[in-house]
């Protein structure tokens, strides 16, 4: 089974999205047949090494790329309506209404001039038919929500009054101001010290549960995934290489990408000499080979991966990989065996 | 925040006595001149000499000259030109001012103007074709010299064309306010023009660079994924944050020009301001009318640059916290 | 998102060739077109006024710097005087422009001379004195900048005053103090005897006045700098104070100052034309733009061309500088790169 054409109630549908900017040296596809859907409350996590493409393909359905070199071709469906393709007009009253941004950078992502509390109100008002008062009231109910301590002084504060972890949160209250079906997270947590992380993931759950939205968490940390996404989306070189539940693909990963990923996270369980690499680099955008993007650095190749392989699986765990499941188990237990992953 | 200004206050003190130094060591301490005569005046009489030398204690130490060289200067104010003998300096001074800032608040007005516009236009359009063309304009409003720019415009305006076209442009000269306020803009509007292109070209070029800068900034992208109009966009985020390099040029442009940069232009067009009396002080090496000049024009640039980091400061709020 | 986008370009470009920073930057740089244009009317201009002497002697046949009150000259079939009568008997006028290669091109000044042949002349004075104290001042700058940027603490204190010193007094007002005392009785200083018309008085006095300039930003620069882990290494592995000044920061202050290099030659010209206007600047017998320009004074509603052909060639040499000072600054400027490809 593959992804389901009709994408019936998926809040975000989006089918064989390809982004490729022209630049002096050739043509740059940095996202090249992205498929997957996000259900209503679900949490999707997209994970992938910097340049798989992750954050591009986000943003250019969002018409956030403003290179005049970038050409975007596929299909977006939000809530059933077609967004790609729409005039920057018509996409103003998705982003921020409809559909929220956080960013990684919480230290740059606010106006340095303007206060907080101006900030959600403007964008409150840019949607909603609203006074300045009742702005300001529903801008102190946001910043309560998201822990902020004293918003009612807090909220004639600058920016830079605050610290980076309660930023983020600030950043958060403005794109969940209005109650948007679809919040996309890029990198959310990266700039981020490891307690902070863990608080900011937290309130992004438990926001996620009283607001009802969906939210697509962009991230390179397989951690942040396990912690809490409900399904995974893995990118390599602009291309979908794993899809499924996140128990699953954590579980019972299937492409040897994906193994690499979680063969590189340091357990407390598993006593390892090394750290496990991914050998190789990332793929050059311009020389993405012909066939599997991975399979140069891929230890199990075979001779029919020079053909580009398609995603997909018997349940809703697919994959974009030639090897068989027979293949896969053989491998799994040799690895155990030698004490990996 | 008022600590943050007494501690601007004391440092532009201190920068003004600094000053004050270094103008006292150049004209008066400088081997081979001879101040005694340049005080004196012209045709002194070797007992004025005499009386001028005791005064400012040309034969003490150079600490001692110097105090009584800024008594004289500033509480007695009884310095007077060499030229004019007995012409005393403050009120040649007091009384060029208002000329001079006649021509820099009509400057100031239309470059503000033109150089923003230009700024904005520019940005806007970026890559386009209206970007280079307006890039250019203020290249090359940057580096035509601003006195010669006053004598083409002379030359334009009173020679073949100014029975014609440009009849209505007067000689030159200047009308005060009071009398005919007419007069006084008509009196003023070539030099007005004049002396704004210079500084409509900084500011235009300035401007884009900033504009350009900050569209590039991470907030901005924030701005867009809030679902704002560009032209939101553009004026209430981008425009604000470039206008904090804008204030702070601005100041200190004032600062200068009120202080008597525009010492050409007033020559040019005969307006008598503190730049002309600076020019004509200059001419004759009157020392005390020069350092009279020297001294309030200096005033101006350090007063102009404390309140612009005052006012940076205000429209800035992240420099409230460091100060 | 735009480092994304940055990186997808910045392999695009070097999965080519891996070539040196410098190398890349001129490149970029040669395929500006508006700034290879500027560079060449800047070439051309200076060539030309390099061509001075050989236009006096072998075109003008004349000494545009020895007063020419009594000539005369030839035009089609009438020999004319160089100083006209005028039509009213009183005072005399100089010829007006004969748009004629070999004789007064742009007609004579109030002396007689020629102006063409001296605006060529002027030209190589100007240029001189921009190009040269645009270097003495960059050089300073950097090499007070970097000293008190690396070594900090009094150091910086001293020179970062020095500079407050200097900049606090207005530009122009420093620039015309210093100019009126030392351009008039020269400066002997010890050991230092600069003569009262020599042009390293002009020279010297502009370079000084905007040492601030750019000192200010090269050692902010360096603070920067200092802080950066490449810098941490060379201490580590033991490389002394002056290697690490020379090899280490001086390498990355560079692209820089490169890019003020152009735009402070400008702003040298246009201050050298104003003190020389002022009579504070180049003195006679020397002529530049700036001398001409004023000698054009007198002349400028009879004669005009004295007046507006050496300011035409200061906006021209301006004009280009600054253009091939932007074309610079895109190419070179590490901030600038951030931004300029995408």
């Amino acid at each position: 089974m593959s992804l389901d054409p009709t994408s019936a109630g998926a809040v975000l549908s989006v089918r064989d999205l390809s982004v490729s900017f022209a630049t002096r040296l050739g043509v740059v596809r940095a996202v090249d047949g992205l498929s997957f859907d996000v259900g209503p409350k679900e949490v999707l996590g997209i994970v992938g090494e910097s340049g798989s493409g992750k954050s591009v393909a986000m943003y250019s359905m969002l018409g956030l790329v403003r290179d005049a070199n970038v050409s975007i071709s596929g299909s977006v469906r939000f809530e059933g309506r077609e967004i790609l393709g729409l005039s920057d007009t018509e996409m103003q009253s998705v982003r921020g209404g409809d559909v929220g941004m956080i960013f990684q950078d919480p230290m740059t992502a606010l106006t340095p001039v303007y206060t907080v509390g101006w900030q959600i109100v403007e964008q409150l008002r840019a949607h909603n038919e609203m006074t300045k008062k009742a702005a300001y009231e529903r801008a102190k109910e946001l910043l309560a929500e998201v822990g902020i301590p004293n918003p009612t002084s807090r909220v004639n504060h600058y920016p830079h009054e605050f610290s980076g972890g309660m930023r983020q949160r600030v950043v958060i209250a403005m794109a969940l101001s209005c109650n948007p079906k679809l919040l996309i997270a890029d990198e959310p947590t990266t700039a981020l010290d490891v307690t902070t992380q863990a608080q900011i993931l937290d309130l992004m759950g438990r926001l996620q549960a009283t607001h009802g939205s969906s939210i697509v968490i962009i991230t390179h940390d397989m951690g942040v995934i396990a912690e809490i996404a409900h399904r995974v989306v893995v990118m390599y070189a602009g291309r979908p290489a794993e899809i499924g539940p996140e128990l699953d693909v954590v579980r019972a990963p299937r492409h040897p990408y994906t193994w690499g990923l979680l063969g590189a996270v340091p357990r407390a369980d598993v006593k390892t000499r090394r750290l496990v690499t991914i050998p190789g680099n990332a793929v050059s955008p311009l020389e993405v080979p012909i066939g599997c993007a991975f399979a140069p650095r891929c230890q199990y190749r075979m001779e029919i991966c020079v053909e580009r392989p398609p995603l997909r699986g018997a349940d809703d765990h697919l994959d974009a990989c030639w090897l068989s499941d027979e293949q896969r188990l053989a491998i799994r237990s040799t690895a155990t065996v030698r004490g990996e992953a | 925040m008022l600590r943050f200004i007494s501690k601007r206050l004391a440092s532009a003190l201190l920068v003004m006595f600094t000053i004050s130094v270094l103008v006292f060591l150049i004209f008066f301490a400088t081997p081979g001149v001879d101040p005694a005569a340049r005080i004196a005046g012209k045709s002194a009489t070797p007992a004025v000499l005499r009386q001028v030398a005791k005064e400012f204690g040309l034969n003490r130490p150079l600490p001692i000259r110097y105090g009584l060289m800024m008594f004289h200067l500033f509480i007695k104010q009884d310095l007077t030109s060499y030229v004019n003998i007995g012409d005393r300096i403050i009120p040649q001074i007091t009384a060029a001012a208002p000329i001079t800032l006649s021509l820099i608040f009509g400057a100031v007005v239309i470059w503000l103007f033109v150089g923003i516009s230009a700024g904005v236009v520019a940005a806007k359009n970026k890559g386009k074709f209206i970007d280079p063309l307006v890039m250019f304009f203020g290249i090359t409003a940057i580096s035509i010299p601003v006195f010669w720019l006053g004598e083409m415009v002379s030359i334009i305006t009173q020679g073949g064309l100014h029975r014609t076209v440009f009849a209505w442009v007067p000689n030159g000269g200047y009308v005060s306010l009071t009398q005919s306020p007419w007069q006084w803009a008509l009196h003023l509007f070539w030099p007005w023009v004049t002396l704004a292109s210079l500084y409509a070209g900084i500011y235009a070029r300035v401007l884009r660079g900033e504009l350009i800068n900050n569209m590039n900034e991470d907030y901005i992208r924030t701005a867009r994924a809030k679902g704002l109009s560009e032209r939101r966009i553009l004026y209430r985020h981008a425009l604000r944050c470039s206008m904090i390099t804008i204030v702070s040029l601005f100041g200190l442009d004032v600062g200068v020009l009120v202080g008597g940069a525009a010492l050409l232009t007033e020559v040019v067009f005969g307006l008598q301001g503190v730049g002309w009396l600076t020019y004509q002080g200059l001419q004759n090496l009157d020392l005390p009318l020069i350092m009279g000049c020297v001294m309030y024009g200096a005033f101006f640039v350090v007063l102009a640059s404390a309140v612009v980091d005052v006012l940076y400061a205000y429209i800035d709020p992240r420099i409230r916290v460091v100060a | 998102m735009a480092e994304e986008v940055n990186i997808i370009n910045k392999v695009a470009m070097t999965a080519v060739d891996s070539e040196s920073p410098w190398r890349s930057s001129l490149r970029q740089l040669r395929r500006n077109r508006a700034a290879m244009t500027a560079l060449g009317v800047l070439l051309f201009m200076v060539v030309v006024t390099l061509l001075a002497p050989f236009y006096a002697h072998h075109f003008a046949h004349d000494n545009p710097f020895v007063p020419n009150l009594q000539g005369r000259i030839k035009i089609g079939n009438h020999f004319r005087e160089v100083m006209q009568t005028n039509t009213t008997g009183l005072g005399v006028t100089p010829v007006g422009p004969t748009w004629n290669f070999s004789k007064y091109f742009l007609g004579a000044d109030e002396l007689g001379r020629d102006v063409f042949a001296r605006v060529l002349y002027g030209g190589r004075v100007t240029l001189l004195i921009g190009f040269s104290s645009g270097l003495i001042c960059i050089t300073v700058a950097t090499v007070l900048g970097m000293l008190a940027g690396y070594f900090g603490r009094a150091t910086d204190w001293i020179i970062s005053r020095l500079l407050d010193i200097i900049w606090a007094f207005p530009i122009y007002l420093l620039a015309i103090s210093l100019s009126v005392i030392l351009v008039t009785n020269g400066l002997d200083l010890g050991i230092i005897h600069i003569g009262a018309g020599s042009l390293l008085l002009p020279i010297l006095i502009i370079a000084s006045v905007y040492v601030p300039y750019v000192a200010r930003p090269v050692r902010g620069i360096v603070f920067s700098l200092k802080e950066r882990d490449f810098i941490h290494a060379a201490v580590a592995s033991g490389a002394s104070d002056w290697h690490i000044l020379r090899k280490e920061i001086l390498p990355n202050v560079m692209p820089s100052v490169i890019v003020f290099f152009p735009l402070m030659v400008a702003l040298n010209i246009l201050t050298e034309s104003a003190l020389s206007t002022l009579g504070i600047g180049v003195q006679p017998p020397e002529a530049s733009w700036g001398t001409i320009i004023n000698d054009g004074l007198q002349l400028l509603h009879t004669r005009p061309w004295v007046a507006i052909a050496p300011g035409i060639c200061i906006v021209i040499v301006c004009v280009a500088l600054n253009i091939f000072g932007d074309g610079v600054r895109d190419a070179f400027d590490p901030r600038a790169k951030l931004r300029g490809s995408i």
